[in-house]
């Protein structure tokens, strides 16, 4: 079928909306298997029947479940998400100030990893099987395996502990400069950007040595075009698609990482929000951040598929 | 005689990565007789040091790290183990029953999956251990089905190649159920590709659970378990102790290891695919 590619686009857009909708009952349901104990873990264990009913009208969870799911999403639509049973504070104010925090890490760490995992996953793909190709691929198998927090706490030790030159904690606030933030930060975003570098330099390497055995390539190599020639002029234009992939998939890796990464630094993102909510049993903010990383994830997938398909005019016609 | 042949085809990353994996499923096996101590007994002061009385030290509340280090192998790696043995059942039955039969039951399962792939998988267990508590069960059966996606996909698209061989094809006009079609037909043909990856699935599934309990989600004190005991001994980081890096370090070694061995194997099982 050679659909034109707004049609594409919107169709993939749909689904978007279609999974969005889809998680959000998922979420709830999830989140609803934690109301029953809500109200006696507020209260304690000793708490009278009588008050736990009270509670739990108060909070609202006295209703069935399905007209709480239309009242909530009725409600995030217009940018409220309800109000924290722990602090009584707006959620969607608590979740806007953490996200900031948030995409200030995502952001840092994509500025030095995109470039570097990229330029390093073309070196390897291009010296193959080389001395330089192996020292890459082995360092980054080995950061690959590792998880986050043993990147982080080896960079602790060394940066923080041992040197003292970076503060081992990242505490952030609204009333900090520039550079004093990046001092603060220095630490989560190493660790975020050594991870993935990682990913991405593995799939940039994958994909562009998958590029080079193609016959054209070969072709080009045998007229002895110049090796540079051949990468910009004849690679490259084919390479943009997975590039861009691998580019969008490793940032949404990258969101769930920074949970555990934000765990281990004590940084006030969104990470640490939904690890705090989880731990308090706290409904409304693990509602609204569940679904918050979740669009992430999704729209940037989308995003991947709808870049590489510009970059690609192959892709279109897949169907 | 068949370790030896599997010894020759290894190359020299294989063979550090089965040593590294042999050596971890040793400790796991034997834990009860090489650990010097008990599990959960207090044996000395707080942060002994490296090298002393207690080879590696001991822990946040005194227990001797060694020891918790080798029942680590055994707890965390059984729990991985099974849970991904969970996933790959219910993902690969449901993956192939929605290549065999297509149609309606096949988009249904696809998009109810690809609903639930959409929620990253540590934001998804987090929510679910925090409803459900973290009895070791629930534990399986929640990353077993979390799991159980990404393999539902894969075990689909392999035997969706298989379906429309011209055996199956026989095999259904002779009138053949569904159940026989998919283990007597499919199953045996895609065996070799769901095998290199459940390998990769294990590292994803134990890092995962690493990553939860790290967050305290996971197998619950005193049970040693590498994840848990980074978290507890992560304060001992600020006053220069190595003692959380360690069951970090076991961890990323293990992975590696199941990874270097596999590498070589998923090579060899799907011809083109380098590296990934």
């Amino acid at each position: 079928m050679t659909n034109s590619l707004p049609i594409i686009i919107i169709q993939r857009l749909a689904m978007g909306v279609f999974i969005l909708f889809g998680v959000s009952i998922l979420i709830t349901f999830g989140v609803e298997a934690l109301s029953g104990d809500v109200c006696s873990a507020i209260l304690g264990q000793a708490a009278e029947p009588a008050t736990v009913a009270a509670c739990q009208v108060q909070l609202g969870l006295n209703r069935p479940i399905h007209i709480r799911y239309v009242d909530w999403l009725f409600n995030v639509v217009q940018g409220d998400f309800g109000t924290s049973f722990a602090n009584k504070r707006e959620v969607a104010e608590q979740i806007g100030k953490r996200l900031g925090n948030t995409l200030y890490l995502a952001t840092s760490t994509a500025i030095f990893a995109v470039p570097i995992g990229i330029l390093l996953g073309v070196i390897a793909a291009l010296y193959r099987n080389s001395m330089i190709d192996h020292v890459i691929s082995t360092s980054t198998l080995s950061t690959i395996s590792s998880p986050e927090f043993f990147v982080g706490y080896i960079l602790v030790a060394i940066f923080a502990v041992n040197l003292n030159w970076l503060p081992a904690i990242s505490n952030v606030d609204s009333s900090m400069g520039f550079l004093e933030r990046l001092y603060a930060t220095a630490l989560p975003v190493m660790t975020l950007t050594m991870v993935t570098v990682a990913h991405m330099m593995r799939m940039t390497r994958a994909s562009v040595v998958n590029l080079l055995a193609s016959p054209y390539i070969e072709m080009a190599k045998l007229k002895g075009l110049k090796p540079s020639r051949i990468i910009i002029k004849h690679a490259l234009p084919n390479a943009w698609s997975p590039i861009i992939q691998v580019v969008v998939l490793n940032l949404a890796y990258m969101i769930v990482g920074v949970v555990v990464i934000e765990v281990v630094f004590v940084y006030p993102g969104l990470g640490a929000l939904i690890v705090d909510a989880v731990l308090n049993r706290d409904l409304p903010v693990i509602q609204g951040t569940a679904m918050v990383f979740a669009s992430a994830y999704v729209l940037l997938f989308l995003l991947a598929d709808i870049l590489s398909m510009l970059a690609n005019p192959r892709l279109r016609h897949r169907r | 005689m068949f370790f030896l042949a599997v010894w020759k085809d290894l190359n020299l990353s294989a063979r550090i990565g089965l040593f590294i994996v042999l050596f971890f499923v040793f400790c796991a096996i034997f834990a009860p007789w090489l650990a010097p101590y008990g599990q959960s007994q207090i044996v000395g002061d707080v942060w002994e040091p490296l090298g002393g009385e207690f080879i590696l030290g001991t822990d946040q509340i005194g227990r001797d790290l060694l020891t918790r280090l080798i029942y680590g192998a055994r707890n965390t790696m059984t729990l991985a183990l099974i849970s991904t043995a969970v996933s790959f059942a219910a993902g690969a039955v449901l993956g192939f029953i929605a290549a065999t039969m297509g149609g309606g039951v096949d988009q249904v399962l696809s998009r109810v999956v690809d609903v639930v792939i959409s929620i990253p998988t540590l934001i998804a267990s987090l929510i679910v251990l925090s409803a459900l508590g973290t009895a070791t069960p629930t534990l399986v059966l929640v990353i077993g089905i979390i799991y159980a996606m990404p393999v539902f996909r894969i075990a689909r698209a392999v035997a969706m190649d298989i379906e429309v061989m011209d055996y199956v094809e026989v095999a259904r006009v002779r009138g053949e159920g569904l159940w026989w079609i998919m283990h007597k037909e499919i199953l045996p043909n895609a065996l070799t590709p769901l095998a290199a990856e459940f390998g990769l699935r294990f590292c994803f599934v134990f890092l995962l659970i690493a990553s939860l309990s790290f967050l305290g989600l996971g197998l619950q004190p005193p049970l040693a378990d590498w994840g848990a005991m980074v978290r507890g001994n992560a304060d001992g980081i600020a006053w220069g102790f190595l003692h959380p890096l360690l069951p970090a370090a076991c961890i990323a070694l293990l992975t590696i290891g199941i990874n270097l061995l596999i590498d070589r194997w998923v090579h060899k099982a799907s011809g083109l695919r380098d590296d990934q």
